[in-house]
């Protein structure tokens, strides 16, 4: 396997085949958590961790696994994974995880998992398996944060936690501290889970107006 | 049994699985091209929701909630299985899955045609292991938990029938290139979601 091959099994699923807007596998988590950044990278790191090591357990045991029986094996892995990941979060951050609620859970029945195992980890070696699976967690992570940060600066003025617009923003730095940034009004659409679907609905338009390929021809 | 009708108009309209915490969205985008795959579909959903809600709170009351297995010995009072409840609620879902399907091919050949390969691909959707996760969150008891199984299910019908609808519609008029399709399919779903929320106010 050559360097080109390993460098684009990890930037691939970043643009040009990105799991949420190409792909349309992992939809469902990728609206509802992400309310703020804090949430959005959490659950990316969460979802890479599982896609990466469900890529490696499915590509190790790929000669063993009847293919009658896969689909079991495979949630089986899967769940076995992200019941770690949700102790995990309980254990060290209780309060994080009360927040994500069930879509940790839910982690489970995200289709980038089952389609990465389906779609490589069955039918390659078990490094390329594990690199394809954190590359298609940082694409998806990547679209979570950008709509994260798009709906925490626009919907609460501030940006983990350092204010941006409003009354409140730079207010200890003396030549930002009146005009464009105080008279900013928070967007009330953004703070509601639909404004995630409008961003990515536009993301979807930008990147496909970008790169021809991408465009559906029905 | 006003409780009941409450929780069906609740979990099918004002919580709508799909539109309002975009669960089962996958498949939501993907077959709503025609309204008659999407009608099929809908059909399996509302019918394996139905199921695995009841069922998965029998298996969770009866098996893994602390002092549930307290009738077999007094010492198993302690046990505590929750935390592997992810991983049985999934095989539940599977085994179900396998069932129905092997019952509708057997019973009604004709049903089985039409819902083609939309059956085995809801063991992967989110709305059912979700119904299953907010059931559980929201504490429900039996009945309630079938009911919300079969609301659930509802909602999921009528946003996939309701998006397949406007989308065979929008096959007639000048999209932009770029946005059609699965662009415009997001947007018109962050639409209809903005309608649905409009029933938030109501208190059930």
């Amino acid at each position: 396997m050559s360097d080109v091959n390993t460098r684009k099994l990890l930037s691939d699923p970043l643009l040009d085949n990105n799991p949420i807007t190409v792909q349309v596998l992992g939809v469902c988590s990728a609206l509802a958590v992400t309310g703020n950044v804090t949430n959005a990278l959490i659950m990316g790191a969460a979802v890479t961790m599982v896609t990466a090591f469900s890529n490696l357990t499915i590509s190790l045991l790929r000669n063993y696994i009847p293919s009658r029986i896969r689909m079991i094996v495979q949630l089986v892995v899967i769940a076995f994974l992200v019941t770690l990941v949700s102790l995990f979060l309980q254990a060290f951050s209780y309060d994080l995880s009360k927040e994500l609620s069930v879509y940790v859970g839910l982690i489970i029945t995200n289709c980038i998992l089952m389609g990465r195992l389906e779609a490589f980890a069955l039918g390659n070696k078990p490094l390329p398996s594990f690199l394809d699976g954190i590359g298609n967690g940082l694409g998806y992570g990547l679209i979570l944060l950008i709509v994260g940060s798009i709906r925490e600066l626009f919907g609460t003025g501030s940006l983990l936690g350092f204010t941006f617009f409003g009354e409140e923003a730079f207010h200890n730095i003396a030549f930002l501290k009146s005009g464009f940034f105080h008279a900013f009004f928070h967007n009330g659409l953004m703070v509601l889970p639909i404004a995630s679907i409008f961003i990515l609905g536009i993301i979807i338009w930008i990147q496909r107006s970008k790169n021809a390929e991408l465009v559906d021809i029905s | 049994m006003g409780d009941l009708i409450n929780i069906f108009v609740k979990s099918a309209f004002v919580e709508n699985m799909v539109l309002i915490y975009f669960l089962g969205m996958c498949s939501y985008l993907a077959v709503s091209k025609t309204v008659k795959t999407a009608v099929g579909l809908g059909a399996a959903v509302i019918f394996v929701l139905a199921i695995t809600a009841p069922i998965n709170w029998i298996i969770r009351e009866n098996l893994l909630v602390e002092g549930a297995l307290g009738w077999i010995h007094p010492s198993f009072e302690t046990l505590n299985f929750e935390f592997l409840g992810l991983i049985i609620y999934i095989g539940v879902i599977a085994a179900l899955v396998q069932l129905v399907e092997m019952v509708i091919e057997k019973f009604s050949p004709a049903l089985y045609m039409s819902l083609g390969i939309f059956l085995p691909l809801i063991t992967v959707n989110c709305s059912i292991l979700g119904g299953t996760l907010f059931m559980i969150t929201k504490e429900y008891n039996l009945a309630q938990s079938a009911v919300f199984g079969i609301g659930s299910g509802f909602g999921f019908f009528l946003a996939i029938v309701a998006l397949a609808a406007i989308r065979e519609k929008l096959r007639y008029s000048n999209v932009p290139a770029p946005l059609r399709g699965l662009g415009m399919a997001f947007i018109i779903t962050g639409l209809m979601g903005l309608a649905f929320m409009g029933l938030m106010g109501i208190k059930l």
